[in-house]
């Protein structure tokens, strides 16, 4: 079981947890996920690590309520409360790991951050600044309100542009918007590393390539083990089947088919559907639209 | 006394229209009686083929005398003391072509159900809560196995009596490998069998520790270097599913079985309470023949489709035992063999809408000596289908051959073990089952972690007999 010590709401919609977890808090690099279950009969779930603690032997994890499940860790699980299983860590660590420092340091490196792709990118800017080397970000939500750890990113990175759909913060429009401007305004950039929603990666890596900036992006895909053994994370990368769990999660986003990547992202978006109405209306739901016959 | 004892004692089986809606054990088992009667047809052989057939060298004779006598205890101490799994390998070994394939009673009737009279035995056993027991002293010497499947359980077992200090390190969030991800409760009850088997290894004193991913939780090197294991056994499993190539594969509704299956059993997607969700077509077709396409197939049965099995040899080459093959037959499956798949459809969202495939004829015998499907050209047809799930074996997991500095791999990426120790290219570094092999069944993986046990013990012997 692993222990929560921390709790924290960080928007309506998304919490923070601080969970005891010594041996992926030691070995966690950027890059690199989770799974995590709630309880007994839930669902494995992949999450991107947030932050680390190897000497309180902590893991930071950032979770947004998008289904049944996450909405009831959100709900049910508190500081004192455990976490049926947290594994990890999964994945290959960012390339950023491979390099030496003064490689880091040779580089022009922008992340762009949407929603709580947020968390995974401050795991690497974190890990960069430890290296001294303070790399720029565009972080983008859709208001204000929901635009979380933005004094944490300020802290670790050179510039960092915010960017708001409707215009309440920062930039007025999305992070491709933000990318462009600052591209108008003579920022140039060898690196660029996206993490987000999938449809905004797609977005992201068309204006990167027409701008010549190599690209990576993090594929959160669908996933059961997450440990190279189920297939459901497969995608289409450069035409071959890969799977995000042991050859990614990131990837070339240039040669990523984010077209049927979105498409299996909708697999089983129905299912999800039924069960968070189930979820949130309780026994009061009873079918009667005909739709949900469990 | 039954009449005729060319024949084996029928078992008795949940009968097919009703069990193809439900998960619950398909075979019943015997009785006292019935296990008697079967036990009367052993002739006690002095030199008894099927022993030589067994993976695992149970002495088959000696254990089915005592289910004769009703010396359940004996019985149990008979297969315990070879085999760490005996309720698991009476029901998914494949015995026709093991111990049974060798019974002289074969020759002129049906062999002896020895696997029917094991699972007597074993599930007897359990019920009067018989253990196993240690062999030795405990010798204080630490080991690490990595997987709790067939291999690594039967590793740990077979160390833990001769005396070591075993950890089992676990991916998953609960132990058993295959037996609780892969193979469906149907066949293999989880909570009555594959646990209880799993606490009589641990009551040998082996500790289990899950949600720790060998090659990213920590390395092998980590294990012999910081933690203090003298010698570690590598039995992680087959790896990852493989896919045709075809066009569709990316379609929504397109599984594998590695995927279905992980669903189905390990989260218990079948389960209205279970919150892992699971996609039930109308109509599925499975492409593969072994016991993996078997298990989908009717999992998808149960589940609520229709479903066809598309396998692109004949009969007799179906990898899968059986009686899983007769049972999904019986249960109404629908075989289209010498068949196979050439593209996937999808509707105008993406998802499956049907498969086309073409027909096959044997030709040649290939490297693996069963001959080989040539397609005939012309014979494409259509299946309307919604959901498709690929079982077509799998390639190893990568994890540990990237993190193990200096441990070999084969050009299709299983470790390369000595033959005579199980030893991989590193010192103290052993291995067994689908890593090294490929996708293999459940008794092969246990006669290679039992082949590993007995390395890893001359290993260490030699190791310490200047201490």
């Amino acid at each position: 079981m692993f222990n929560i010590v921390h709790k924290e709401m960080l928007s309506s919609n998304i919490v923070l947890f601080d969970v005891e977890a010594p041996l992926v808090a030691k070995n966690a690099l950027p890059g690199q996920f989770l799974i995590v279950r709630a309880d007994e009969r839930g669902e494995r779930i992949p999450l991107t690590i947030c932050d680390n603690d190897p000497v309180k032997g902590t893991v930071t994890l950032v979770i947004q309520t998008v289904g049944a499940e996450t909405q009831r860790m959100a709900d049910k699980l508190n500081e004192g409360d455990c976490f049926a299983d947290i594994a990890g860590p999964l994945g290959n660590p960012s390339e950023l790991t491979d390099m030496d420092e003064e490689e880091l340091k040779s580089k022009k490196i922008l992340f762009i951050a949407g929603g709580l792709g947020t968390a995974p990118v401050y795991a690497q800017l974190k890990w960069l600044a430890g290296k001294g080397v303070m790399a720029d970000c565009i972080q983008g939500a859709r208001t204000k309100d929901i635009l979380i750890l933005v004094d944490e990113m300020k802290a670790v990175c050179g510039n960092l542009y915010l960017a708001t759909d409707d215009g309440s913060e920062g930039i007025h429009g999305n992070v491709t918007t933000a990318l462009q401007k600052l591209w108008d305004e003579g920022k140039r950039y060898d690196l660029c590393i996206v993490i987000g929603p999938m449809i905004m990666m797609k977005f992201a890596c068309i204006l990167t390539k027409e701008l010549g900036i190599r690209t990576i992006v993090s594929m959160n895909t669908i996933m059961v083990d997450g440990t190279g053994m189920c297939g459901a994370c497969r995608l289409l990368v450069d035409g071959k089947v890969r799977f995000a769990c042991v050859d990614g999660p990131e990837f070339d986003g240039h040669l990523v088919d984010f077209d049927s990547a979105l498409q299996r992202a909708r697999l089983y978006a129905t299912q999800e559907g039924r069960l968070l109405l189930k979820y949130r209306e309780g026994e009061s739901h009873h079918g009667g639209c005909g739709v949900c016959k469990d | 006394m039954a009449a005729d004892m060319m024949k084996k004692i029928p078992v008795r089986e949940q009968e097919a229209s009703l069990r193809a809606h439900n998960f619950k054990e398909v075979c019943l088992g015997y009785n006292k009686e019935e296990a008697e009667n079967e036990a009367a047809r052993c002739l006690n052989c002095k030199k008894p083929g099927c022993v030589e057939g067994c993976p695992v060298s149970i002495d088959i004779p000696g254990f089915i005398s005592r289910i004769k006598e009703d010396d359940i205890e004996g019985a149990y101490k008979v297969l315990s003391s070879a085999s760490a799994l005996p309720a698991v390998c009476g029901r998914v070994c494949p015995q026709e072509t093991q111990c049974e394939g060798r019974c002289i009673r074969g020759i002129k009737g049906e062999a002896v159900s020895i696997g029917k009279l094991e699972r007597y035995a074993a599930d007897r056993a359990r019920e009067l809560g018989l253990k196993p027991v240690r062999e030795n002293e405990e010798n204080g010497i630490r080991v690490a196995v990595i997987g709790s499947g067939p291999a690594g359980l039967t590793c740990a077992g077979d160390l833990a009596r001769m005396g070591y200090d075993v950890t089992v390190y676990e991916a998953l969030h609960k132990a058993g490998g295959v037996l609780v991800y892969g193979i469906p409760e149907f066949r293999l009850p989880k909570e009555e069998v594959v646990e209880k088997e799993i606490e009589n290894v641990k009551a040998l004193g082996v500790r289990i520790i899950t949600d720790c991913i060998i090659g990213r939780t920590m390395t092998v090197d980590d294990l012999m270097d910081r933690e203090g294991y003298e010698a570690v056994f590598i039995g992680t499993g087959a790896g990852l599913p493989r896919f045709m190539g075809i066009p569709g594969e990316q379609a929504l509704g397109v599984f594998s079985a590695n995927e279905y299956l992980t669903r189905t059993n390990l989260m218990q997607a079948y389960d209205i309470d279970s919150r892992t969700p699971i996609m039930v077509g109308r109509s599925a077709v499975v492409v593969g023949g072994g016991n993996v396409a078997m298990d989908a197939a009717r999992c998808a049965l149960r589940l609520g489709s229709d479903v066809h099995i598309v396998y692109r040899r004949s009969e007799a080459e179906l990898p899968a035992r059986a009686e899983e093959v007769h049972h999904a037959k019986e249960e109404g499956i629908i075989f289209d063999l010498l068949t196979n798949p050439v593209e996937i459809h999808t509707d105008e969202n993406g998802w499956v809408s049907g498969i086309t495939c073409i027909r096959m004829e044997l030709g040649e015998p290939d490297a693996s000596g069963r001959r080989s499907p040539v397609e005939i050209p012309g014979s494409e047809f259509r299946i309307d289908c919604d959901m498709v799930i690929m079982a077509l074996g799998t390639s190893p997991n990568p994890l540990i051959k990237q993190t193990t500095k200096g441990l070999e791999v084969n050009r299709r990426g299983g470790i390369i073990i000595s033959e005579d120790d199980a030893q991989t290219s590193r010192d103290g570094v052993f291995a067994g089952g689908d890593a090294v092999t490929g996708a293999a069944t459940v008794i092969l993986a246990m006669g290679a972690g039992k082949a590993a046990a007995r390395g890893i013990d001359e290993y260490l012997k030699n190791k310490h007999k200047n201490d």
